[in-house]
């Protein structure tokens, strides 16, 4: 039993120390700008830059729209799979499953030759053609995330009841949907919300194939030029994917749960 | 719609006919759901790939050919396969092993409970930090002028760089892909090794087996499928990542995914075709791990019901 | 008591300072099927862990065959063990799964063969060696587990409800054939359960424990019948329970709702005036046919409840209430509610018990 216990401490601790000796010696390194003190200057330097804000804000509103986009087309489907297309479900779970066989850099390939220039669908013409064609990729990417998280939420709520209980009280589909199984899987929803949000704002394959003005393009970009503010942008986007993963933990904890857990 | 609507015009009125065919019907609103994410699938998702796919068959005058995959066969696209299953084979290797021990040490190490929660909620941070931050945080730490490489140097006279590490080797690249493979190993494996219910240990031990013989027995026997669908997948990971390499290496390392990106943006291939090529390989070993992962899944749910 | 097969001493455990077993001091003899009977939370199941050596006893001894068997490890036990929700390794058919004990004791192929067989057949599942726990029904599963338990011929027996995950009919038959095995192999058996129908069909005696003490020890005509406390009349079975005035302590009368009543026993010292609560099982109470002796009651039916064979009544005397069986008799409907009624009972069913 004490052997068990010491050696469990052994693994955790050379465990910790992997993973958080990166994360200080960036924060340490990232504070060294001027030499001989540790400031903050790096960090000043990152935020005070205009292309930080402009990319930084570009990656956002992609993030936002394919987090709109992600929704609109999962929830409608994962809802009636469950409800009345029991069958399509292999199906479901092979596409969602896609994403993670093709790696992003091929579906990026095959998005620029399929809606290049000379195509039907010219989406790379134009700069607004391409972000379209961005936050398709991005829904893409996080389509296995998006659909598994509202999957779920919708197995721990009993949305065959639920919506019998709604269509009996004279509710329509759109209407359930709607007032009745939306809100009680928001949060999974909001999960599958993060998840995207922590894809997207990083994201660099896309952007540098897609030449878009994106913030992982301008990480890429700092990174090849810049010395110290690499690591306070490390540290940055640490915390945005903690804070990302932190508040969907949190949300778990609030989720309503009608059906039994299974 | 113009059929539909016609045979429900027909079909409307108090008996209703066959419901599948009637605009009220449930099942006509399920298909309506459920189209907008078929439509998006095929066409951001099933088409292109598979368009590109075709396209490696396909030479510049639009007739068939195998002469693609043929052409595949040069040193540096040969080279770059190899690094490539090298760095994802081993990251994926050493990402299991590694993360199987730190989640037996949480989950059966009797550690307290914050940890394990604490350790939890850091590999959902972990596996989703890669990329670029990831590569900076590590030159920054590893680099040649890292933090821990200097202070290695200058403190206890250990030059890391002269005793033969690189960080943008096979070495430093795999010692980089551990960050997020060690983490996405110990979500996957966490609840497999809580399935395992005390009462299988326990049984075996009334019936005389020691620790050691219930793992041998019982306990590793049970994870397995788990710990080998879960290895193809980390394989399948490291083998599509890009940025993290790119972004520590620029194009110096020569992986598959980096000769892809430069075979895009350039043409150093001097051949559209070979990159089609070049995809269809990627996804063929991808795809080949992950059906690895999901038919020995399969399994181990069957007997786990 | 010193030649008992299992004896357990002054046995208490607690849990972070929440004593669970409070002193408990058993003896079984050899061949022996005991039943651990109480609600959730009494204890049993400790008791049974700490005899498997799952929990370590916070103080007291467990000697089997007179050894201290404290400093044993579980896997050092040869005891057998049968787990409430089967615990079958998934990873092993049954032919594996109820060999695996012989293996890890060295037995030789042909030998573990052999007995495996030979368990089958004991547990009625011949030819089953090949399957798959998942491919099994739960009452399968679970005379798998047995045979599993039994194959290394162990010292005793340890079952932790095995029943209490199965289908109804199936729990009545398995525990029958649980019953039958243990009488062909003579082996010292231990049962948890907290099913009193359960305890009371199958043991040879039962103990019945409430809040980490033993309330009684008996077998199960004399549990069921001369329970030895109210916690023990009132778990095991149906019983009514009557308040009463004592009318004369030394002629034992008491005055129940105006009618007096003769009863076997009173409490010592019990004053004349003061109450008293009477028990009498539902099935001691009858409608019609008052033998000599019988006390009668009037009062009028309150409730019907058709049970199938058996129709249960409740009959309101003043202020108690009666509960009573009858057997059901096709020619004759039940009684109506709010009709009178005249019950009776033989005073020496009734039983005063100490609070």
């Amino acid at each position: 039993m004490i052997a068990r216990r010491f050696w469990a401490w052994v693994v955790f601790a050379l465990g910790a120390a992997y993973f958080l000796l990166p994360l200080l010696a960036t924060f340490i390194f990232s504070l060294q700008m001027r030499r001989g003190r540790l400031t903050f200057d790096a960090y000043l330097s990152v935020f005070a830059d205009a292309r930080f804000q402009a990319t930084f804000g570009y990656s956002l509103t992609c993030a936002v729209f394919a987090i709109i986009v992600g929704v609109a087309i999962v929830l409608p489907a994962a809802y009636f799979v469950r409800l009345r297309l029991q069958w399509l479900r292999p199906l479901m779970e092979f596409i969602t499953l896609l994403p993670l066989i093709v790696p992003p850099i091929i579906l990026v390939f095959g998005h620029i030759r399929m809606f290049n220039s000379s195509s039907i669908l010219p989406l790379t013409n134009s700069a607004f053609g391409t972000d379209v064609l961005i936050v398709c990729g991005y829904v893409t990417l996080a389509l296995p995330y998006m659909y598994r998280a509202i999957d779920t939420g919708l197995r721990t709520i009993d949305v065959g009841t639920l919506t019998e209980a709604a269509t009996i009280l004279g509710a329509n589909p759109i209407r359930t949907m709607v007032s009745v199984i939306f809100p009680n899987i928001f949060v999974a929803v909001l999960s599958g919300a993060f998840l995207t949000f922590a894809i997207v704002i990083g994201e660099f394959v896309l952007a540098s194939l897609l030449n878009r003005p994106a913030f992982g393009v301008y990480m890429q970009n700092v990174g090849a030029n810049r010395a110290y503010e690499p690591s306070a942008l490390a540290i940055v986007s640490f915390a945005l994917t903690w804070g990302a993963m932190g508040v969907i933990q949190l949300l778990d904890r609030f989720a309503p749960k009608t059906a039994r857990k299974d | 719609m113009t059929n539909v609507s016609r045979i429900a015009d027909k079909t409307a009125g108090p008996v209703s006919g066959p419901a599948a065919l009637s605009l009220n019907s449930p099942m006509l609103g399920a298909w309506l759901g459920v189209l907008p994410f078929i439509l998006f699938a095929l066409l951001f998702l099933v088409v292109p790939t598979l368009s590109l796919v075709a396209s490696a068959f396909v030479d510049g005058s639009g007739n068939f050919t195998l002469q693609n995959i043929a052409d595949l066969w040069t040193d540096q696209v040969r080279s770059a396969f190899e690094i490539s299953i090298k760095v994802s084979a081993a990251s994926a290797f050493f990402g299991a092993v590694i993360g199987l021990a730190m989640a037996l040490a949480i989950i059966r190490g009797k550690l307290p409970g914050a940890i394990r929660s604490t350790v939890m909620t850091f590999s959902g941070v972990a596996s989703n930090f890669a990329g670029l931050p990831l590569a900076f945080a590590f030159i920054a730490t590893v680099g040649r002028l890292g933090l821990v490489t200097v202070i290695l140097k200058t403190v206890f006279g250990f030059d890391i760089y002269k005793s033969g590490f690189n960080l943008l080797s096979f070495t430093g690249l795999t010692l980089t892909y551990l960050y997020f493979q060690i983490p996405l190993m110990i979500l996957i494996i966490a609840p497999a090794i809580d399935g395992l219910r005390k009462e299988w240990s326990e049984a075996a031990a009334t019936l005389g087996a020691s620790r050691l013989q219930f793992w041998l027995h019982i306990g590793f026997p049970i994870l397995w499928p788990n710990l080998l669908g879960t290895l193809s997948l980390l394989f399948a990971n490291a083998f599509g990542a890009i940025a993290t390499a790119y972004a520590l290496t620029g194009s110096s390392l020569n992986i598959v995914p980096i000769l892809l990106y430069a075979q895009i943006r350039g043409d150093v291939l001097h051949n559209p075709g070979l990159g089609a090529a070049l995809a269809l390989g990627m996804i063929v070993i991808t795809a080949f791990a992950n059906v690895i992962y999901i038919v020995v899944r399969t399994r181990a749910e069957r007997w786990l019901k | 008591m010193a030649d008992a097969f299992l004896r357990i001493d002054n046995l208490v455990k607690s849990f972070a300072g929440n004593t669970v077993v409070k002193g408990v001091n058993l003896a079984f003899e050899k061949g022996e099927f005991v039943s651990l009977l109480g609600p959730s939370g009494c204890g049993k199941t400790t008791i049974l862990r700490m005899i498997a050596g799952f929990e370590r006893p916070t103080s007291g001894q467990i000697l089997v065959e007179g050894q201290d068997i404290s400093p044993l490890p579980p896997n050092r036990r040869k005891i057998g063990m049968v787990f409430q929700a089967y615990a079958l390794f998934p990873n092993m058919n049954v032919e594996d799964n109820v060999g695996f004990g012989l293996k890890i004791a060295g037995v030789a192929r042909d030998e573990r063969r052999a007995r495996v067989e030979e368990m089958l057949k004991l547990i009625g599942l011949p030819g089953y060696g090949k399957r798959f726990p998942f491919e099994m029904s739960g009452g399968q599963q679970q005379r798998v587990a047995l045979a599993r338990a039994l194959a290394p011929k162990p010292r005793m027996l340890l079952l932790d409800e095995p029943l209490s995950a199965l289908d109804a009919k199936i729990r009545v038959s398995l525990r029958e054939e649980i019953r039958a095995i243990q009488r062909e192999l003579g082996i010292t058996t231990v049962f948890v359960t907290h099913d009193q129908e359960e305890a009371l069909s199958i043991s040879d005696r039962i103990v019945v424990l409430s809040a980490g003490n033993v309330e009684q020890v008996g077998a199960p005509f004399e549990i069921y019948n001369k329970p030895a406390t109210r916690f023990v009349a009132t778990f095991v079975g149906q019983i009514n329970t009557l308040t009463g005035r004592v009318v004369d302590g030394a002629a034992r009368t008491v005055d129940l709702d105006g009618q007096v009543v003769h009863v076997p026993a009173l409490p010592t010292g019990a004053a004349a005036g003061s109450e008293v609560a009477l028990t009498l099982r539902p099935e001691a109470v009858r409608v019609a046919g008052a033998a000599e002796g019988d006390v009668t009651l009037d009062g009028t039916v309150a409730e019907v409840a058709f049970l199938g064979s058996v129709i249960r009544l409740k009959v309101r005397l003043g202020k108690n209430n009666i509960d009573l069986d009858t057997f059901n008799d096709p020619s004759t409907p039940p009684p109506a509610l709010g009709n009178t009624i005249r019950v009776s009972l033989n005073s020496s069913d009734v039983f005063v018990l100490a609070d």
